[in-house]
């Protein structure tokens, strides 16, 4: 599809990469270079670092990060190249003729140990009372460089306030080294940009605009930045304390949602491997904590399908049958608080296309604290709820002021899986070596299109599944249910699927060509929020987009660190355990029938569900006042 | 700031980007132009920027923090930097800051009531074979005395 040029820099504030040709066999296509004692044959322009990753020689590496843009920041990753008068940082630096590196001698482990004690003495750095202690990659490389003094000095007083005005987000600027990955996330990812280096020389530091509190910028609470500072300067809103505080209370009723993508990858919080899942040990170890009762979010993500679903069927009916102007298409998915922020921050006149369902960790809250409630004779001002989520832009949501719809604030508290991660290692377990246990009851099945929510294109797929399915009557035409053309790793996904021999109610439908684009992360958000702008996607009919590169499962609220391989075997880990679940389509969950037979009998849409199950947007707009 | 001086100038910087196209070249001849005629850029007149040239307000924040001639907050019509690095300051630095300060019953690193003068330092203006030096708005002042800057000083008072 046609992607309209939204890079913010021109090519001449790039660091310079020449491209590599697309045959390496033209001449001049691939550079002979020779590390260390190694000789090397690497495509013109491979970057030093490359070239040493790809034959297993380690360089040292802070700013670096695979899913963002040549930094050059940190210089911890110096080497020796023959013929230039000072060390030259590799990251950096692109091989365009044959070179001699040397990655190791005296010299360059003198710099990058003195680079590191630099960096040291300006990083308030109380490593016991840090919240990255143990996964820290600037402790990590201060040990592999050897430092064992502060050569020169080390900065015990704080010299910023620590700016906890975001429900999600903690910015502790003490802790900075200024390796600007948190600028490159926030501007060149995400699209945001609520992040940039301010002033020159040795105040340069990292501040939003005008140095105004988080809570205030446009931060759309994505916690992207979090997931990629190699420190402790950035960090998620933690309510353990007072989840702890709730499950001590013998009055209180504590309930916990669990969501799937936290499930597929807490296990690397505990030394695993990405990509093994342990929803039912973390079922235990949550029963061990003392939680009451622990809850599928899956559940709701399948009311929500079933609500977004219906939304837009009759949205499609309004504009096709009756003729209706002011209906508006495509419809936009609401499962992601930080895409809904993003929205409301920078398109707040496309919010009606927005679907008006609340997320699933919303609907649960309600849920909880007025069906459930009802069900188990609780009265709901004692439930404490709370939602494992792999965000921490839930934490936002549920700190929303027109979240209330159970007449209590729906859900109390967002944990990240970091946190719960925390929790559990506090109460002394090891997650892996668990015993499995299910879910409780009434909401104890899911579907398996409720589980694939966490992946980008999930939505879409569990979906098109039941749309497809209560329309034609058939099950989507694809082996096994897998809709490939949603799932993967591409920005921008479009696809389509013709309706064909449609049931009697739904014969408007006949030979339409039902159209739906599959974005993740705001970057690509705003391409197709462009594309919109300039009506080219006047026939599309549902748009899913998730704030994160790669859905939740690359979600703020992950285990650190993240990058693409990570966020693949986490999406391959929930596409498996999807597979295994009976029920896969959510319309034939039975557990969302009763509910809905038992508590909103109209059905979805109806006026109790737009009541409880649905909610209205904020224009913030991007004016910072 | 006032409705009607906020429209003017978003119109302002609207027709001082089009000379460029809209592109993000155009940052930097458009922060001198209101730095010029406003003696600061308001966060208001920063996030106008951002938008007419497409970037983000943090960016262009940032730029105005970067360079020494571009504040956002308010600051005289005149300013008057005076070179504080170690030549200007060996060749009688502190005598002419005395001067300057009994003269305008100012300190360094203020504004006077009226808005009239900003007195600050500065580090190597390049002057350092006819130092002391100053830069008064955009023009330089070399090997001054205590006498020659405060006739300076006079002259825009």
């Amino acid at each position: 599809m046609k992607h309209l040029k939204t890079s913010r820099a021109p090519i001449s504030q790039k660091a310079y990469v020449p491209s590599a040709p697309e045959n390496v066999d033209t001449i001049g296509g691939t550079v002979t270079v020779q590390i260390n004692s190694k000789t090397m044959t690497v495509p013109f322009g491979t970057t030093i670092l490359e070239a040493c990753r790809m034959s297993d020689i380690y360089i040292p590496t802070l700013c670096a990060h695979e899913d963002l843009g040549i930094g050059g920041h940190c210089r911890l990753c110096l080497v020796d190249v023959e013929g230039m008068r000072t060390l030259q940082a590799s990251c950096a630096f692109p091989i365009t003729a044959p070179l001699k590196v040397k990655t190791s001698t005296i010299a360059v482990r003198k710099a990058r140990k003195h680079i590191m004690e630099l960096l040291l003495s300006e990083h308030v750095g109380e490593c016991y009372a840090c919240v990255k202690n143990g996964n820290c990659e600037l402790q990590d490389l201060a040990k592999e460089m050897g430092v064992d003094s502060y050569m020169f000095g080390h900065d015990n007083v704080s010299k910023y306030p620590v700016d906890r005005s975001s429900y999600s987000v903690i910015r502790d600027m003490d802790k900075c080294v200024n390796c600007r990955r948190c600028v490159r996330t926030c501007i060149d990812l995400q699209e945001v940009g609520c992040l940039e280096a301010i002033g020159r020389g040795a105040e340069t530091h990292i501040d939003t605009f005008m140095a105004k509190p988080l809570a205030e910028v446009v931060c759309i609470n994505c916690g992207q930045c979090i997931n990629r500072c190699p420190t402790g300067a950035l960090y998620a809103n933690d309510p353990s304390d007072e989840i702890w505080r709730a499950i001590e209370d013998p009055t209180k009723h504590v309930v916990i949602q669990t969501a799937p993508s936290p499930r597929a990858a807490i296990g690397e919080e505990f030394g695993l491997e990405p990509g093994i899942s342990l929803t039912k040990e973390l079922n235990t170890a949550i029963k061990r904590i003392g939680f009451d009762k622990v809850f599928d979010t899956n559940f709701t993500a399948d009311l929500t399908i079933m609500e977004e679903g219906t939304e837009l069927l009759t949205r499609i009916k309004k504009a096709v049958v009756d003729g209706d102007e002011s209906v508006k298409l495509p419809q936009f998915t609401s499962c992601s608080p930080g895409w809904v922020k993003y929205i409301e921050h920078f398109y707040p006149e496309y919010l009606d296309h927005l679907s008006s369902a609340k997320s699933p960790q919303q609907m649960f809250g309600t849920i909880i604290k007025t069906f459930y409630a009802e069900q188990a004779g609780i009265d709901p001002k004692d439930i404490v709820s709370v939602a494992l989520m792999p965000c921490s832009a839930k934490k936002f949501e549920c700190n929303r002021p027109e979240m209330d719809a159970s007449g209590y604030k729906d859900v109390d508290y967002g944990l990240t899986a970091r946190e719960m991660a925390m929790m559990i290692k506090e109460a002394g377990m090891k997650l892996p070596s668990l015993p499995k246990s299910d879910f409780d009851n009434p909401f104890g099945l899911g579907s398996g299109a409720g589980l694939i929510f966490g992946a980008t294109g999930g939505v879409m797929e569990a979906a098109l599944r039941t749309v497809y399915e209560l329309v034609t009557g058939r099950e989507v035409p694809f082996e096994k249910l897998r809709i490939e053309a949603v799932r993967g790793f591409e920005g921008v996904k479009q696809s389509s699927v013709v309706l064909e021999n449609v049931v009697p109610d739904w014969s408007f439908l006949e030979g339409v060509e039902l159209k739906f684009i599959v974005a993740h992360g705001t970057a690509n958000a705003k391409k197709v929020m462009e594309l919109l702008k300039a009506g080219e996607l006047y026939d599309v009919h549902f748009i899913e987009i998730m704030a994160c590169p790669g859905g939740c499962l690359g979600g703020g609220g992950q285990p650190v660190p993240t990058n693409e391989k990570i966020r693949k075997a986490r999406a391959k880990a929930i596409y498996a355990e999807e597979e295994t679940l009976p029920v896969r389509k959510s319309h034939e969950n039975s557990h969302v029938a009763e509910f809905y037979a038992k508590f909103i009998p109209e059905g979805p849409c109806s006026h109790k569900s737009h009541e409880l199950l649905h909610t209205h947007y904020t224009k913030r707009g991007k004016f910072i006042l | 700031m006032l409705v009607l001086e906020k429209n003017n100038l978003t119109e302002e910087i609207e027709l001082f980007a089009s000379q460029y196209d809209f592109h993000r070249t155009a940052l930097m001849p458009l922060l001198e132009y209101i730095q010029e005629k406003y003696h600061h850029i308001p966060d208001f007149a920063q996030q106008e920027v951002a938008r007419v040239l497409d970037i983000h307000p943090v960016e262009v924040y940032g730029v105005i923090s970067f360079y020494s001639f571009l504040n956002d907050q308010p600051k005289g019509r005149n300013i008057v930097r005076l070179c504080r690095t170690i030549i200007c300051d060996m060749a009688g630095k502190c005598q002419i800051e005395q001067a300057i300060e009994r003269e305008l019953g100012l300190k360094f690193g203020e504004t006077s009531k009226d808005q009239k003068i900003t007195l600050e330092f500065t580090n190597c203006l390049g002057m350092c074979d006819q130092g002391p030096a100053m830069i008064v708005n955009d023009r330089v002042y070399t090997k001054l005395d205590p006498e020659k800057a405060c006739a300076i000083l006079k002259e825009i008072k």
